[in-house]
């Protein structure tokens, strides 16, 4: 950038500042040379200093000013002198109090003044002036002159002659007649730079601030130049609004679900354990179906086995003896356990219900899920009872084991890890099943991301009424958001402070 | 799941070939357990549930050993007779049913033996024996019993014996309230009119399972060599597969495993019984589920792998596992030995239309709306608090869905509407810039006959504006650019509400449905939330409306 350039972009009040800088430098010298005010020239300095045209700094003065009785006795002369006048007759102190007509603290301190002078003479009561009282009445004391010269304007402590210094000392000792004021300046001092500007003609420099309507209408604009702006220098920000960010991240990832030619799922969050638990081959006496671990409704405590008997009976078996080959559980299964309430502890849940939608329904069909699910955990850094999880599911009577681990593999891929191993797991409702590490590419380690499978034969049978493979994988998709936001506290996910929700970036990954 | 602990010297000595370090993690890895970590001589994994008999440092490298292909096929394990009794009695029926036992002979027992037992005890009794409940184990030192040994049931009082870490004789409930293990299994027994107890011929207690054994029959010394093994329970077939894991685990320790006697009032049983299960084998069955294609000889040496044996198209289960349901069994088993890294990852062929579920969609048209309006959305969760739902919201007859079993007070109701966690939101972000304008998702919970659960869910949309200027027509606003782009018809009609201010509320009604309402907020109501500037807000259930625009 030129110095014409810089210049170019001068406000209006640097423009009027600027050239005061030619013989004036500090603030008040400029304040005074272009009638603006501290605040606005004060502003300009910075501007000018921002544009390494002027270095600053501050200057602190004490400057002496009149006080109250300082501004009287200025021009009407000190108390002593007055109470000196009076005393041109011997007389009483009543008496000269009253004739003075000075107050009684005023007429005290003007006595004691004289007195130490030697102006007065003090017997048997009566007071009279000296000798040397007639000659101090005659001359023009140090204090006066000090007095007078404040009048005209303060001044700076700093610089008095020996006499105003003295005369300073006197006057600082009696009250009210002159004060000490601390003022704080600011020197502008041209720099190299400021100097070299000061020879450009301001008059060629564009001066318009703002393009108007006006200046449209009437085509006025054609004869004005717009002053430039310092493009590179901030402005103060501005909110806006915007989707939570776990939500941004959601859209996201149902996009890859969808790209995938996978059918979205929802469903309701509370359900009977018979869809969460049983239809899933997951044994009554299961830990996870403990009260510590899944939340229990207490009223309705109990809801209603669905209206399809024959798949509630298929469960039973599959529980109780075996279906399709499957030798079971071996235990009595209770219709009860099945009717109670939970919040759901997984998405599968809603695979399930699909599956029986499905049921007699011959068709390959592919399907996803990404919603809340509850465990019961108490709250802390990274444990939430409320999460989010994402499901996938496919139907297909050809599918096999090494399709789940190819859609894994895009799956994954698409979510930005390329690179994903699989490891042998168990879940109960799955088998083959395996456990999915993904490399994360910028920590340069393996992740453990979820679990995937192929339903087992005592799911698929009872809910969809054949043994067809249903490949099923359901990361948890809350490490990935906080990977991407940099979150390390879950509870971070849902704080909804509303600074971090208008600062946080927004979601874009490759 | 369990996390075990194995001693490397005795892991490694037992699968009888050493791995460098990499390879053993690796393996250890693709067997089908989690390794957590290898440091100096321990080596700690965790046990899926369904391998209970990998939970000890035999079980686990009789299993490794098979897998890195040192020692595969069935192991067989000799059972002698030991021609002793164990009289099962008919008290025990109701309170206990199922015994099963065994005695092994010949081991050593110093300080590292006894704690791999315990181990495999204590692991054993909180996965198959689900904490004690579905059963309990007990091991006893032979030298100290005498045949035959009676399984019955006796009124507490009448059972006494000094339990185990016990300097004193005590009766069988104040085992349950002073000894320390039996205050923690109190509740598989109280309340029984009878409890089960082991008893040898001279009348000695051996045991109060599930809770305790006697400390003079009951503990295993570095002087014991020959041991008494029971488990006891409700279901036999868990019984015998704990019981079978157990010996087999003490037989890889040197021991001679030898049966005895179980007599039931009505049947003779001889335990353990450690002859493999039969299961058809379905080789084109187990290569289609993994699209595979193994000749019967590929399968066999892989199914040798994991420690099967085979014989005429029938695979010999180990009797130590319990986890072999289906034909699906072997095919994970094939695969893990396999190895799940050699398996050619493909695609389906099969082509399906992806969709985005339409009510979702209509909620990112809300969405954008408010977004463009400037509103942030919040994400709040389901679970709150009762009193923020009813109370604080002057709404003290409102009864939400409560929840049983929460671990935390703040959080033990469903909640049965939005706008208090909205309100809640602001007394969070008092510190923050105003005005603050918060829009968000979120189903309300109702009880409703009508559904399965007898639970209602409704999606909901809330809004809510904190400002010194938020007031009716804001909120107004809001709704109107909402509907409006949704092209509803509709209005407000004045109506009473206790959360807000009398006459400042309405229900918003679209083609004569309501659908939620729309106001300012109750002084009383912020001040509840300590809130410093007016509310405005509206709550509508999103699904009626989406209804609605979906029947056009």
């Amino acid at each position: 950038m030129t110095l014409q350039d810089t210049v170019s972009t001068f406000t209006e009040l640097e423009r009027k500042v600027f050239p005061a800088l030619a013989k004036e430098h500090l603030l008040s010298g400029v304040c005074r040379a272009t009638g603006l005010s501290q605040v606005e020239v004060m502003r300009a300095f910075q501007w000018l200093g921002n544009k390494q045209l002027v270095t600053l700094a501050p200057i602190v003065k004490e400057m002496i000013q009149l006080d109250e009785d300082g501004e009287k006795y200025a021009k009407k002369g000190l108390p002593e002198k007055a109470l000196l006048r009076v005393t041109d007759t011997p007389s009483s102190i009543p008496d000269l109090m009253e004739k003075s007509g000075l107050g009684k603290q005023e007429f005290n301190v003007s006595l004691g003044v004289l007195k130490s002078k030697a102006a007065i003479l003090m017997d048997k009561g009566q007071v009279s002036m000296t000798v040397a009282g007639k000659a101090f009445l005659e001359k023009e004391t140090l204090e006066e002159k000090f007095l007078a010269k404040l009048l005209k304007r303060a001044l700076p402590r700093e610089g008095l002659a020996d006499e105003e210094k003295f005369a300073l000392d006197t006057l600082l000792k009696r009250k009210r007649i002159v004060k000490v004021q601390v003022s704080k300046d600011w020197k502008a001092e041209l720099t190299d730079d400021g100097k070299e500007a000061q020879k450009i003609d301001f008059g060629s420099i564009a001066t318009e601030e703002r393009l108007t309507s006006q200046m449209l209408k009437d085509g006025s604009w054609k004869d004005k130049s717009f002053r430039a702006f310092d493009v590179s220098s901030k402005v103060p920000r501005k909110t806006y609004g915007k989707r939570h960010f776990v939500n941004q991240a959601n859209a996201y990832a149902k996009q890859i679900w969808i790209d995938m030619g996978f059918e979205e799922m929802t469903g309701t969050f509370s359900d009977t354990s018979f869809w969460v638990f049983d239809a899933l081959f997951t044994a009554q006496d299961h830990p996870v179906r403990e009260l510590q671990d899944t939340f229990y409704i207490a009223a309705p405590e109990k809801g209603r086995l669905p209206e399809q008997a024959d798949i509630v009976a298929a469960v039973k078996q599959a529980h109780e003896s075996g279906i399709d080959g499957s030798c079971g559980w071996q235990y009595s299964w209770d219709e009860e356990d099945a009717k109670q309430n939970v919040l759901r502890t997984h998405t599968t849940v809603l695979s399930a219900h699909t599956l029986a939608k499905l049921r007699g329904v011959k068709k390959p069909g592919k399907y996803f899920a990404l919603s809340r699910v509850f465990r019961n955990e108490a709250l802390d850094w990274k444990h939430l009872f409320e999460f989010q999880q994402t499901e996938g599911i496919v139907i297909d009577p050809d599918a096999n084991f090494r399709h789940l681990l190819g859609y894994l593999k895009q799956f994954f891929a698409k979510m930005g890890f390329p690179e994903a191993r699989f490891r042998p797991a168990y879940f109960p409702y799955t088998e083959p099943s395996v456990e999915i590490d993904v490399y994360h590419p910028i920590k340069e380690e393996w992740m453990e991301i979820g679990g995937a499978g192929i339903f087992r034969p005592e799911v698929t049978v009872p809910l969809l009424g054949e043994d067809i493979p249903v490949l099923a994988w359901g990361p948890g998709f809350d490490r990935i958001i906080m990977d991407f936001y940099e979150i390390v506290d879950l509870r971070d996910m849902y704080k909804n402070d509303l600074k971090q929700l208008r600062e946080m970036k927004a979601w874009f990954k490759a | 799941m369990p996390t075990v602990t194995l001693n490397k010297d005795v892991f490694e000595e037992l699968v009888g070939k050493k791995l460098p370090a990499d390879e053993l993690k690796d393996r250890i890895s693709m067997l089908g357990t989690d390794l957590e970590g290898i440091e100096g001589n321990e080596i700690h994994v965790e046990v899926f549930p369904n391998r209970p008999d990998m939970l000890s440092e035999q079980g686990f490298a009789r299993a490794f050993s098979s897998f890195i292909g040192h020692k595969t096929g069935l192991r067989q394990y000799d059972v002698q007779s030991s021609k002793e009794k164990v009289i099962v009695e008919e008290a025990v029926s109701d309170v206990r049913p199922y015994t099963v036992c065994a005695i092994v002979r010949g081991l050593s027992f110093d300080d590292e033996r006894i704690r791999e037992v315990i181990q495999i005890q204590e692991k054993l009794h909180v996965t198959q024996c689900r904490k004690r409940k579905k059963g309990a184990i007990g091991i006893y030192p032979l030298e100290a019993i005498t045949f035959p040994v009676r399984f019955t049931a006796l009124p507490p009082k009448e059972i006494t014996f000094q339990p185990l870490e016990s300097d004193r004789e005590m009766d069988g409930l104040q085992v349950l309230s002073a000894h320390p293990t039996g205050r923690d299994y109190a509740h598989l027994l109280e309340g029984l009119e009878k409890f089960p107890v082991f008893i040898d011929a001279n009348d000695e207690v051996l045991s109060m399972p599930p809770v305790i054994n006697s400390h003079k029959t009951g503990r295993i010394t570095p002087t014991t060599t020959d041991v008494f093994v029971e488990c006891s329970g409700f279901d036999m077939k868990t019984l015998s597969h704990v019981l079978n894991i157990i010996v087999t685990a003490l037989a890889d320790m040197g021991g001679k495993i030898e049966s005895i006697e179980v007599e039931y009032p009505d049947q003779k049983l001889v335990t353990p019984d450690l002859s493999p299960a039969r299961m058809k084998f379905d080789l084109a069955y187990v290569n289609k589920r993994l699209g595979l294609t193994l000749s019967e000889e590929e399968a066999v040496t892989l199914l040798g792998k994991m420690g099967f044996g085979y014989e005429a198209g029938e695979v010999l289960i180990p009797a130590y596992r319990a986890d072999i349901l289906h034909q699906i069994d072997f095919a994970e088993d094939i695969a893990i030995a396999y190895g799940y890294e050699n398996f050619q990852e493909e695609l389906c062929s099969t082509a399906t239309v992806g969709k985005e579920d339409l009510f979702e969609r209509f909620k990112n048209i809300v969405a954008d709306v408010l977004v463009g309006q400037g509103l942030l959305e919040v994400n709040t969760f389901h679970i709150t608090d009762r009193e923020l739902q009813t109370e604080r919201m002057r709404m003290p007859d409102l009864v939400p869905i409560a929840l049983k079993n929460s671990l935390s007070a703040d959080f033990d109701t469903m909640r049965a509407w939005l706008l208090p966690s909205m309100l809640h939101v602001f007394q969070n972000n008092k510190h923050n810039e105003y005005p603050q304008s918060i829009f968000g998702f979120g189903s309300a919970f109702v009880a409703d006959e009508s559904t399965e659960s007898g639970i209602g869910e409704q999606p909901r949309l809330c809004v809510a504006h904190c400002d010194e200027a938020a007031d009716y027509t804001y909120a107004r606003q809001m709704l109107d650019s909402v509907f409006g782009a949704l092209a509803l018809d509709y209005g407000v009609e004045a109506v009473e509400h206790p959360s807000y201010i009398p006459g400042r509320v309405g229900k918003i009604v679209v083609e004569g449905t309501d659908v939620g309402f729309i106001g300012e907020l109750h002084p009383e109501v912020l001040d509840n939330f300590k809130l410093d500037y007016p509310v405005c807000a509206l709550e509508v259930e999103l699904r009626k409306i989406f209804d609605k625009k979906n029947k056009i």
